[in-house]
C-alpha cells in the first residue's frame, strides 16, 4: 500500500482526502509523547527555516505553532503584519517573493482575507500552511478537533457533532464539517438563522435551529466562539439574548439523553456562548483540544517537509 | 471618402427584418443600397464577404473606458480600438470616471477624444446626481446637449428613490432613459461573490439575488408611476427577469440589458478565489444564468452590453476580497454570443443581431442598428462560423482581465466599419480586394 502524502501544501481540508486526513491524524499520535518529556525536542526539522507570517492578532495559534516547530528543531522567525513592510502598503505576492527569496522552506500564514493561503501557496515553491484564512478554513484546528474527539471516542465514524453559534463567519466550523463529514461523522450546525451560511445544507450537515435540538442530537458539542463585532453587524442582538436563547448552560446539558463532550477552539466567552461550570466541567476536553494542537501541528509540519509516517514513530522516539 | 462595397455576403438587417445574400454598397459615410449584383465606381474599396454575415455594426450600451482618470487601464482611443475589433461600431461610455461625466466640459472631452481617435464611435452617459454622490441631479439638459445620450450613476446605485424619481421624471423632458446600477448596499455591503453555495464554501461574503432583485421592483415601480424610461443595467438574476417580465405586460417602460459573462459562466468560475470572475453583479447560480438566457430568447431581456471594466493585472493579482469587481468584455462578447446563445438554438443569428444593435439603437435612440439606405454606414462583416481560442495578448484594449483566457468561442468580427470607414480588419480575415 502506498502512503498518501499531503502535496505541498495544507490550505484546508476540503481538498483531502479521508486518507490524507487519517494519516495526519495517525502520525500526530507519536509526536503527542514528544511534549510529555522533560526535553521536548526532536531532530525532525533540523536545518528548515519556517516564517510564521501573521496578518491577524493570534496568540494561541501561533504559540502553538512556533512550539511545534521549535519542538522539531526548526529555525522560525515571526512575522506579525504590524511591525511589517506590510503595513507599508507591501502587497501581499510581493511579501510572499520576498520571503521566498531568502529561501525558506515553510510559511505558516494565518490573514483576515478568505483564501489568503491558496494564494500564497500558488506563488511560492515553499509549503504554505493555513493557520486561518479569513471566513474559509483553519484547518489544523479542524485536525486538533478530530484528534481530541478521537482520543475520547475511540473513533470519528458515525459520531454525531454538532457545531454550535456563528457559523456563517467561521472557518473554524468549515474546517470542522469538512473534516468530520469525510471521516464518517455526522455533522450539525446550530445557530441562529442569521449566523447560519446560505445552502450551508448542501455541505452534508444538518441544521439544528435549536441549543436543545443539538443537545438532544449530539455525541459532542463544538461551541464557537461569538465574535462580538457580529452584535453591532446586526446578526443577534445583545449577548445577553445570545446567551439566553444559544448558550451552553449546565441546566441544558442536564436534559440531554447521555453526557455531551465539550469542545470550543477557544477564546471563550464566559457567560456568553458556554458557562463556566461548562467549560470547567468534567465533559469539557478544551484544555485537551489546546494540547493536541501542538501535537497535530508537528505531524502537519513533518509531513509536509516529506517526513515519512514511519520514521514520525521511530524519529519520535530518542536515539 | 472611398465607397466601399461589400460583395457577397448574408446580409442580416433586423431593422427590416432582412436576412438574405446581398451585396452592400456604402458612400459619403452612409448605406448607399442594399442588393444583388450592385455595381460600383472604380475607385470603391471592395469587401469580399463570402460566408460570412453583413450586419448593422454592434452597439454596446455599457463599458468603462477609464479616461479620464485611470488612463493606465484605458482610454477612450484604445477602449473604441477594442470596441472595433469586437465588432462594435459605437460604445456608451459609463459616467465613473475621475472626474465623473456629470457636468457638459466633461462630457465633451469624451466626444472629443472619441472623434480624435476615429475609431468605434463612443456615446457618453451623463451622471445621475453630480460626483455620483447620489444627492443632487447633474444638468441633465447641458449633458444631452453636450452629446450624452441618457444618463446614470452606474458602479453606484441610486440610493434615495426619491433621487430616482426625481431622475426619471426630469429625464422625460429629454427623452433620455435613465439607467440603473441595481444593487440595494445595504445588502450587498462586503460583499465579494454571489450568495450561495460556493461563497459558503470558500467562505466570502456574498451578494444575494435580493440585494440586485429589490431595486428592480422600486426602479419598475418608479417607472410606472412617473412615466420615464427606466433603462435596467447588466442584469443577473432569475427574479429581476421575472420582475421585468410583469412590467412588460403591464406595459410600464422598462428595458433591459444582459452581459455575456452572466449567461455563459456561474458563481463556480471563482472557485480557486479566481479574481478575474469577480464583477458586480457577480457571477449567479446555474438556474439565474438559465433565467438570463431565457430572457435574451424572449426578449424580456432586450439587449446584450458587455460592462467592459479594463483592471490592472496588480489590482486583479490580490486576495480576493480586495482585488475590484470587472472584467473587459468587448472583444470575447459577439464570440460568446455566438456559442452560447446561437449554437444552442436559443437565438438566430438574426436575433442575436437584433439584441446587439437594432434594439440597443432604439433603446438609447442612438443612429445604427439598420442598413437602411441613408442610414450611417456602421457595419460588421463578421465570420459566425470560425472556431478560434481568446488569448488575452491578442486584445486592442490596455487591459487582459477576463475569465475567458484560453476558451474556445465560434464567431467573430473580421471588418468594422463606421461612418463608411473600415476601422478595424482582421488579419487574415478574408476582407479587401483589389480590383
Amino acid at each position: 500500500m502506498t502512503t498518501p502524502s499531503l502535496g505541498k501544501d495544507l490550505v484546508g481540508l476540503e481538498p483531502l482526502s479521508p486518507e490524507q486526513i487519517q494519516l495526519i491524524l495517525d502520525t500526530a499520535e507519536p509526536f503527542k509523547e514528544v511534549s510529555e518529556r522533560a526535553i521536548k525536542k526532536v531532530p525532525a526539522l533540523r536545518g528548515k527555516t519556517i516564517v510564521n507570517l501573521f496578518f491577524e492578532a493570534s496568540t494561541r495559534t501561533r504559540i502553538s505553532f512556533e512550539f511545534a516547530e521549535k519542538r522539531l528543531s526548526a529555525d522560525t522567525v515571526n512575522v506579525a503584519a504590524a511591525g511589517s513592510s506590510v503595513s507599508k502598503g507591501e502587497t501581499l505576492v510581493d511579501t510572499a517573493k520576498n520571503l521566498e527569496a531568502m529561501r525558506i522552506d515553510m510559511v505558516v500564514i494565518r490573514h483576515g482575507a478568505s483564501g489568503a493561503a491558496q494564494f500564497l501557496g500558488q506563488r511560492i515553491r515553499s509549503n504554505v500552511i493555513n493557520a486561518g484564512d479569513g471566513k474559509h478554513e483553519h484547518p489544523t484546528q479542524g485536525l486538533l478537533d478530530m484528534l481530541t474527539l478521537r482520543d475520547r471516542f475511540k473513533r470519528i465514524k458515525g459520531l454525531k457533532i454538532a457545531i454550535c453559534g456563528d457559523i456563517l463567519h467561521s472557518r473554524v466550523a468549515r474546517s470542522n464539517i469538512w473534516g468530520l463529514t469525510k471521516l464518517g461523522a455526522e455533522v450539525g450546525v446550530c445557530g441562529p438563522a442569521s449566523l447560519l451560511p446560505r445552502n450551508v445544507e448542501d455541505l452534508g450537515v444538518t441544521i439544528l435551529p435549536r441549543i436543545e435540538d443539538a443537545i438532544q442530537w449530539a455525541d459532542a458539542l463544538n461551541i464557537l466562539r461569538l465574535q462580538l463585532e457580529r452584535m453591532e453587524g446586526g446578526f443577534f442582538p445583545s449577548l445577553r439574548e445570545y446567551n439566553r436563547v444559544f448558550g451552553v448552560t449546565n441546566e441544558r446539558l442536564s436534559r440531554a439523553p447521555k453526557d455531551l463532550l465539550i469542545l470550543h477552539p477557544g477564546p471563550m466567552n464566559r457567560g456568553v456562548e458556554i458557562d463556566s461550570d461548562v467549560a470547567d466541567g468534567p465533559h469539557s476536553v478544551i484544555l485537551p483540544q489546546v494540547t493536541n494542537g501542538v501535537a497535530v501541528r508537528m505531524a502537519v509540519l513533518y509531513l509536509l517537509a516529506g517526513g515519512s509516517p514511519e520514521w514520525a514513530h521511530s524519529g519520535a522516539e530518542e536515539r | 471618402m472611398r465607397p466601399v462595397l461589400i460583395r457577397g455576403g448574408r446580409v442580416i438587417d433586423p431593422s427590416r427584418n432582412t436576412d438574405e445574400m446581398a451585396d452592400v454598397y456604402l458612400e459619403n459615410g452612409r448605406v448607399g443600397a442594399v442588393g444583388r449584383d450592385i455595381g460600383s465606381p472604380d475607385e470603391a474599396l471592395i469587401l469580399d464577404a463570402a460566408g460570412k454575415i453583413v450586419s448593422p455594426g454592434l452597439i454596446d450600451l455599457h463599458v468603462h473606458l477609464r479616461e479620464p482618470g485611470q488612463e493606465e487601464l484605458e482610454t477612450v482611443a484604445t477602449g473604441a480600438m477594442a470596441a472595433a475589433a469586437g465588432g462594435f461600431s459605437a460604445v456608451c461610455a459609463m459616467p465613473n470616471t475621475d472626474p465623473v461625466t456629470d457636468n457638459q466640459a466633461a462630457i465633451g472631452f469624451i466626444v472629443s477624444q472619441a472623434a480624435r481617435a476615429g475609431k468605434s464611435r463612443v456615446y457618453p452617459l451623463g451622471a445621475i446626481s453630480l460626483g455620483q454622490r447620489g444627492q443632487q441631479l447633474a444638468e441633465f439638459g447641458e449633458l444631452v446637449g453636450a452629446g450624452a445620450v441618457a444618463v446614470s450613476d452606474d458602479g453606484k446605485p441610486v440610493v434615495s428613490s426619491h433621487l430616482m424619481r426625481t431622475a426619471l421624471e426630469y429625464a422625460r423632458t429629454f427623452g433620455i432613459p435613465v439607467a440603473d446600477h441595481c444593487e440595494d448596499p445595504t445588502l450587498s455591503a462586503g460583499g465579494a461573490m454571489h450568495e450561495g453555495i460556493v461563497s459558503t464554501r470558500l467562505g466570502l461574503k456574498g451578494i444575494p439575488a435580493a440585494a440586485e432583485e429589490i431595486m428592480v421592483a422600486r426602479d419598475i415601480l418608479l417607472a410606472e408611476h412617473t412615466g420615464g424610461h427606466i433603462h435596467l443595467c447588466h442584469m443577473s438574476t432569475r427574479g429581476s427577469v421575472e420582475l421585468i417580465r410583469r412590467a412588460k405586460e403591464k406595459g410600464i417602460r422598462v428595458t433591459a440589458e444582459a452581459c455575456p459573462h452572466h449567461f455563459t459562466l456561474t458563481h463556480d468560475a471563482c472557485e480557486g478565489y479566481n479574481t478575474n470572475a469577480k464583477m458586480n453583479p457577480p457571477l449567479r447560480d446555474p438556474e439565474d444564468r438559465e433565467a438570463i438566457r431565457q430572457g435574451l430568447r424572449d426578449g424580456v431581456i432586450d439587449a446584450i452590453c458587455t460592462d467592459h471594466a479594463p483592471h490592472h493585472y496588480d489590482a486583479k493579482e490580490r486576495e480576493f476580497d480586495d482585488a475590484p469587481n470587472g472584467i473587459i468584455g468587448l472583444e470575447t462578447a459577439l464570440g460568446l454570443a455566438i456559442t452560447e446563445l446561437v449554437e444552442p438554438g436559443l437565438l438566430t443569428l438574426a436575433g442575436l443581431i437584433d439584441r446587439m444593435s437594432t434594439v440597443p439603437a432604439r433603446i438609447f435612440n442612438l443612429a445604427g442598428g439598420t442598413l437602411a439606405p441613408g442610414a450611417p454606414a456602421d457595419v460588421l462583416v463578421a465570420d459566425p462560423n470560425i472556431r478560434w481560442t481568446v488569448e488575452p495578448t491578442e486584445f486592442f484594449s490596455k487591459s487582459r482581465n477576463t475569465p475567458f483566457a484560453g476558451r474556445r468561442l465560434i464567431g467573430r468580427a473580421d471588418v468594422t466599419v463606421v461612418g463608411g470607414q473600415v476601422v478595424f480588419e482582421r488579419a487574415g480575415g478574408g476582407g479587401s480586394t483589389g480590383r
